[in-house]
């Protein structure tokens, strides 16, 4: 018998209906006149796992749905459609109460250290709160300072750091403080979104090295979301290449970043500026920008910017299929390799 | 004229020193910057945040406000110092001489007008061409950016565009009056990958069609690393290194530019961990004493401390200030 996943996602949707006022959406056709309902399909049908001790990434272009994922994911969102299931049990449905012990086992680290940390908290409070909702009894919260100080520690911070406030901090410290929070309740998982564009380089360093032996320490499964292509060929273990919504690309790290197959994974790849010289993949380079979420292209979502595409490519939208050590791709140049550049 | 040039560099900056005096205290934000820009050179000046760099940009323009000061110092535009210019002299140079781009285009266009209006002003302040051969000459270079239907996409407002569209009109008003130099502070930050690799084609493209020079402000080595002849590595309103852009990224000879590139995680290979540089950047209001980045220096010794480095020539085209700069093969 395999194993549960720490995650499991099946067919992930996530819809935003927008508002605006009447007039904006009164519409005037053939028919006569209609209300329109503008919806944002921020997330079209996502599926992956991750195991434990494992991390995933989910890269692409703002847009692209990975936040929405995320955020779907822990529940700040109630996904449209499709599962969630922590540890076999799905929490797509659940109500505020229901989640209070999902919660021990998921936790979030953002992207704005500045901005996530209450300023009026004491670094010791920020970092209890979590521990606090998780314990009712007398004597388990007379144990929270102490775990307060070996949190702090762990993640390089002194006790005397306890007493102060977050603007006391520069952002890579602060970014640790997030971290001890999202550890205090011994969650399986951790909901990373960008936890490290906001650093300068020597930092980001700093608290990539950290998550990476907190994983090694604790069999943490990461779910980590990132544009940086870099960034992701470091910590992960498997990658997710998401375009407006979708997912186009799916693989163990290794393969993605040696045989890229959608043409988008091979076009960020081939985009992204490195101090090195250029990997030996044939260059795609893309025109023009991400279409509107909220109206989609018909067929593959990619296809207004694919500069490989053809009339299959409207009719139809390409579903993932596996090609082999793991990796799935959604595209019709799998079906049609001669189409293909290489 | 001619003669003029072959004398100096277009952009010569000398011993910059920019304080804001601050009720906290005085904050050293550029102390003792030079540097040199060619005719047709592109220069990345790179370094973490806080260390001076956007403010040399904005010095070089005459930007600085109160409680900003330029202390001392010549900042020489083909041999004539602009921290002594007047006012007027430097809304003359604004624009047309020297331009900018600033990181975030969803803030450096006035929401309020047309990109026709705001592309037209730097025309109207710095030719004398007439109302038709300005819209003609907003309409090409708009088209030379890459914006189609650029007579109609004139009349729109900024918020009719996306972020890198918005980029491309701010790198076109940029390049509107033909300017010797363009200063580019962050210009690819705020935007996506894809979209990146696009403008710093153009903006390459932009640069080599009409002859012009740039710094390019960014804390992103492998952007400097494609687009630059030259980098300059500030680290606390210090120059640390400068040298040709192979050089620098190669085979760097201080250990901050060392750390910086080790930092960077290596796509064609994988490390468990990251190589970091410890501690953070110091309270540029309190500086050590001494080399300012000897704290987080894995080579620092006791003279790190008692004595300021100088920048002095190292291997190949490298300048560095450091007593114990490394050698091409050395580790940090």
């Amino acid at each position: 018998m395999t194993e549960t996943p720490v995650l499991e996602v099946r067919d992930l949707q996530m819809h935003f209906p927008i508002g605006g006022g009447i007039l904006d959406r009164l519409k005037l056709d053939s028919n006569g006149i209609r209300l329109e309902k503008p919806v944002v399909h921020a997330v079209n049908g996502v599926s992956f796992k991750i195991n434990r001790a494992e991390i995933m990434a989910l890269v692409g272009e703002s847009g692209c749905g990975k936040s929405t994922v995320a955020k779907t994911i822990a529940r700040i969102y109630k996904p449209t459609a499709g599962e969630v299931r922590i540890e076999g049990q799905d929490i797509a449905g659940y109500g505020f109460a229901e989640m209070l012990p999902v919660r021990a086992k998921m936790q979030m680290i953002f992207q704005d250290p500045f901005a996530s940390l209450n300023p009026r908290q004491r670094v010791s409070d920020i970092v209890a709160e979590p521990l606090l909702e998780q314990t009712k009894t007398t004597q388990e919260r007379a144990e929270v300072p102490e775990r307060i100080g070996q949190l702090l520690a762990r993640v390089g911070l002194n006790a005397e750091h306890a007493g102060r406030y977050p603007h006391q901090f520069s952002g890579g410290q602060r970014q640790r403080i997030g971290i001890a929070r999202a550890l205090s309740v011994t969650p399986d998982l951790i909901i990373a979104d960008e936890p490290v564009s906001a650093l300068d380089v020597s930092i980001q360093a700093q608290i990539l090295n950290l998550m990476k032996d907190l994983r090694d320490e604790f069999g943490l499964a990461y779910l980590f979301i990132s544009h940086d292509l870099s960034v992701v060929h470091h910590i992960a273990d498997w990658v997710g290449v998401m375009y407006l919504g979708h997912m186009v690309e799916n693989a163990p790290r290794d393969v993605l970043f040696a045989r890229p197959r959608h043409p988008y994974t091979r076009a960020l790849l081939s985009a992204a500026p490195s101090i090195k010289a250029k990997r030996d993949i044939k260059e795609i380079v893309l025109s023009g920008e991400v279409p509107s979420a909220l109206d989609l292209p018909s067929g593959c979502p990619f296809r207004t910017r694919c500069p490989l595409a053809w009339e299959r490519c409207t009719a139809e939208r390409p579903v993932l299929q596996e090609v082999g050590d793991g990796q799935t791709v959604a595209c019709h140049l799998i079906d049609a390799p001669e189409r293909d550049i290489t | 004229m001619m003669a003029n040039t072959a004398q100096h560099p277009l952009l010569e900056v000398r011993d910059l020193h920019t304080y804001f005096h601050t009720f906290s205290g005085t904050v050293k934000a550029v102390n003792g910057v030079s540097f040199a820009i060619n005719e047709g050179e592109v220069m990345g000046l790179v370094g973490e945040s806080g260390g001076g760099k956007s403010v040399v940009g904005f010095s070089i323009l005459g930007l600085i406000d109160s409680p900003g000061r330029i202390e001392a110092g010549e900042i020489l535009l083909e041999g004539q110092n602009l921290v002594a210019a007047g006012e007027d002299r430097l809304r003359a140079i604004r624009g047309r001489e020297i331009s900018m781009v600033f990181q975030d285009p969803m803030t450096s266009l006035n929401p309020l007008h047309t990109v026709g209006k705001q592309m037209d002003e730097v025309l109207r302040l710095h030719s004398d061409l007439d109302a038709e051969a300005r819209h003609a000459a907003c309409v090409e270079m708009l088209e030379s950016v890459g914006i189609s239907r650029a007579a109609d996409r004139l009349k729109a407002y900024p918020h009719q565009f996306s972020g890198g569209m918005r980029q491309r009109v701010v790198i076109a008003i940029a390049m509107l009056a033909r300017p010797k130099l363009i200063i580019a502070d962050e210009p690819t930050t705020a935007l996506d990958v894809t979209i990146q690799s696009q403008i710093l084609k153009l903006m390459r493209a932009q640069i080599a069609d009409k002859g012009a020079s740039m710094i390019l402000i960014t804390h992103d080595l492998a952007v400097v690393s494609e687009m630059a002849d030259h980098i300059t590595v500030l680290y606390c309103g210090n120059v640390v290194e400068r040298g040709r852009t192979r050089d620098v990224i190669e085979n760097p000879s201080h250990p901050y530019t060392r750390g910086l590139i080790d930092s960077i995680p290596d796509t064609t290979k994988r490390l468990d961990r990251l190589s970091q540089i410890p501690g953070s950047v110091p309270d540029i209001r309190n500086l050590p004493h001494g080399c300012n980045f000897r704290d987080r220096c894995p080579r620092a010794q006791a003279r790190c401390a008692s004595e300021e480095p100088k920048l002095m020539p190292q291997h190949a085209s490298l300048m560095a200030a450091c007593h114990f700069p490394l050698e091409p093969g050395d580790t940090a």
